[in-house]
């Protein structure tokens, strides 16, 4: 049903600003796989929002190449280019003369999509955010909470099922819960439509647990590590990226680490009982709040100890050596 | 339940409560001026064709000033908008300035002067003098169209054209109505001055009277050009309800 994710290969992507002295953007090379979400995490200003924007051509390149599976995105007519990528931005920009079913379908109505096909995709995609077409298809932006406008901003973008979806913080601007709630439910999305998107945000935490690589990016929007975020956390390029993880990155990366992934030593049928699809750093969470030696791990084929815990980390320090 | 009722109430003021007041002021004006014994001169003016006749002269020229300012200021805005250059959106705010500033009784006697008198000259000055508010409501109410909501609009695709006629105007309709209702509640009032380069209008009773001594002609004049005025704000304030993009 849904088209998978292409490649994109920026290649000595350059911008820079009449009458600046320094390049917004220096010298960016960056290859996407098919099916890849990836992040550009770097502070306020270093140039990741304007490098995606140059991707859809919102920002013009001042040189360098931008390829979507094999094809010159500079050779294209920016607003035919626009309508195959999908877009969502922190302020979401839903139309609010329109309702959310018109928002959605603007995208097949530039394309010329006809009627019947425009409306079954809007109720298609109204599901798919968890939004019932029959409560929220004829209803304005306003009507709608934050967290609602934001999964109706994400379904506008999907509308034509473009291979490449580019979205700069669009979870940015949503309380804690809701943000939550949101990943969680885009994490699912994705792993059933497997676009191929770039994803821009300044929260490391959101970047560690979306991405499938991410891009940490110093000045002038400069690559100071690409690569997944177990091996970031594990082995941070330099002091820069060591900073910008901040601490707790061993409790960030346990989050990371499945239990399914350690061995475990014997069930104690006394202790307290974790998921057995959790995450170390739930088991870890289980051990301080209740005091326990040690947690079972439910379905009873084992439990953990801090000390499994700590190898388990130690173990995924050099993940490269190791394999 | 109830806050709709109320609304719907106070909707309902709002649409009648006008009209009914007018109404009565003109019931009362009558009223008082059957209660009158009118002099020949008095009766010269206060006669129905001749009511009728001055105030079909001042609504014309009130009408087709604001018809021709919407057509002439409405796409001047949009295009000093769209130029997006400081100097060129300075010099049509400057000109709408101009125009507004200077004294229109001035502009109609002038233009009298250098042109002939008549309804195309009075035509002409309530055009240049009402010509700003419109403008300038254009061009405001483009300029604050939320970007985030323009940029998501080219983000995914449609032409500058496209993102002007399906954004841009429906979201600025409510200021350029707003800028348009300004021009026509002006141009009642200006239209008065027609009267001196003999182009007609209620502005007729108003000197008249005042001219020969005759203050129930003066008053007459007066509120009828304030019934007009009120009426067709009135009327514009209905159509603006009606225009208006939902959602907003």
């Amino acid at each position: 049903m849904s088209e998978p994710g292409v490649g994109i290969e920026l290649s000595h992507v350059t911008k820079l600003y009449a009458g600046q002295q320094q390049a917004a953007v220096e010298d960016f090379s960056l290859s996407v796989d098919p099916g890849e979400l990836v992040m550009f995490v770097g502070p306020s200003g270093c140039g990741k929002t304007t490098t995606m924007k140059m991707i859809n051509r919102i920002i013009e390149p001042s040189s360098g190449s931008i390829t979507i599976d094999g094809q010159d995105v500079l050779s294209l007519d920016p607003n035919e280019l626009r309508r195959h990528i999908g877009y969502v931005i922190q302020q979401i920009g839903l139309f609010p003369h329109m309702t959310i079913a018109e928002n959605i379908a603007t995208v097949p109505k530039l394309l010329g999509w006809s009627r019947e096909r425009t409306n079954n995709r809007v109720d298609e995609l109204l599901r798919t955010v968890q939004l019932d077409p029959a409560v929220f298809a004829h209803r304005y932006p306003k009507q709608l909470s934050g967290g609602q406008q934001q999964r109706v901003g994400v379904a506008r973008a999907l509308a034509a099922d473009p291979p490449v979806m580019l979205m700069d913080e669009p979870f940015g601007a949503t309380d804690p819960i809701t943000r939550q709630k949101l990943q969680a439910e885009f994490l699912k999305l994705q792993a059933d439509i497997g676009k191929t998107i770039i994803f821009v945000t300044h929260d490391f935490d959101e970047a560690v647990r979306l991405g499938d690589r991410i891009a940490v990016l110093g000045e002038r929007s400069r690559i100071e590590q690409f690569d997944t975020p177990a091996n970031i956390l594990a082995n941070p390029a330099n002091d820069y990226v060591s900073s910008f993880i901040g601490h707790g990155a061993g409790l960030m990366r346990l989050a990371l680490i499945p239990i399914s992934d350690v061995e475990l030593d014997a069930p104690d049928a006394t202790a307290p009982a974790v998921d057995a699809d959790s995450s170390l750093r739930d088991a870890l969470d289980l051990l301080m709040v209740t005091g326990a030696e040690r947690v079972n791990v439910s379905g009873g084929e084992g439990s953990l100890t801090h000390a499994r815990i700590s190898a388990a980390l130690n173990k995924a320090r050099h993940p490269v050596e190791a394999s | 339940m109830t806050a709709l009722t109320e609304q719907r109430a106070r909707l309902g003021l709002k649409r009648f409560g006008t009209p009914f007041a007018v109404v009565v002021v003109l019931a009362v004006l009558f009223l008082w001026l059957g209660s009158l014994t009118l002099d020949s001169i008095e009766e010269r003016t206060l006669n129905t064709s001749y009511l009728v006749e001055r105030t079909q002269e001042h609504l014309i020229l009130t009408v087709a000033s604001s018809a021709l300012v919407a057509l002439l200021a409405i796409p001047a805005g949009i295009a000093a908008y769209r130029v997006r250059s400081k100097a060129v959106r300075a010099f049509v705010i400057g000109l709408g300035n101009i125009g507004q500033a200077t004294p229109a009784v001035g502009v109609v006697i002038l233009l009298a002067i250098v042109w002939q008198t008549g309804f195309f000259t009075a035509l002409i000055s309530l055009v240049a003098y009402c010509f700003l508010p419109v403008l300038r409501n254009t061009l405001t109410g483009l300029e604050q169209v939320d970007q985030a909501t323009r940029e998501a609009a080219r983000g995914m695709g449609m032409t500058p054209r496209q993102v002007l006629w399906r954004i841009e105007l429906p979201l600025a309709s409510p200021v350029i109505l707003a800028g348009l209702r300004t021009a026509l509640v002006f141009s009642v009032g200006v239209a008065t001055i027609a009267t001196f380069i003999n182009a007609g209008g209620l502005g007729d009773m108003i000197v008249n009277g005042l001219k020969l001594q005759r203050y129930p002609v003066i008053v007459v004049g007066a509120v009828l050009v304030a019934a007009i005025a009120v009426l067709i704000d009135w009327a514009a304030g209905l159509v603006e309800d009606l225009v208006r993009p939902r959602g907003l």
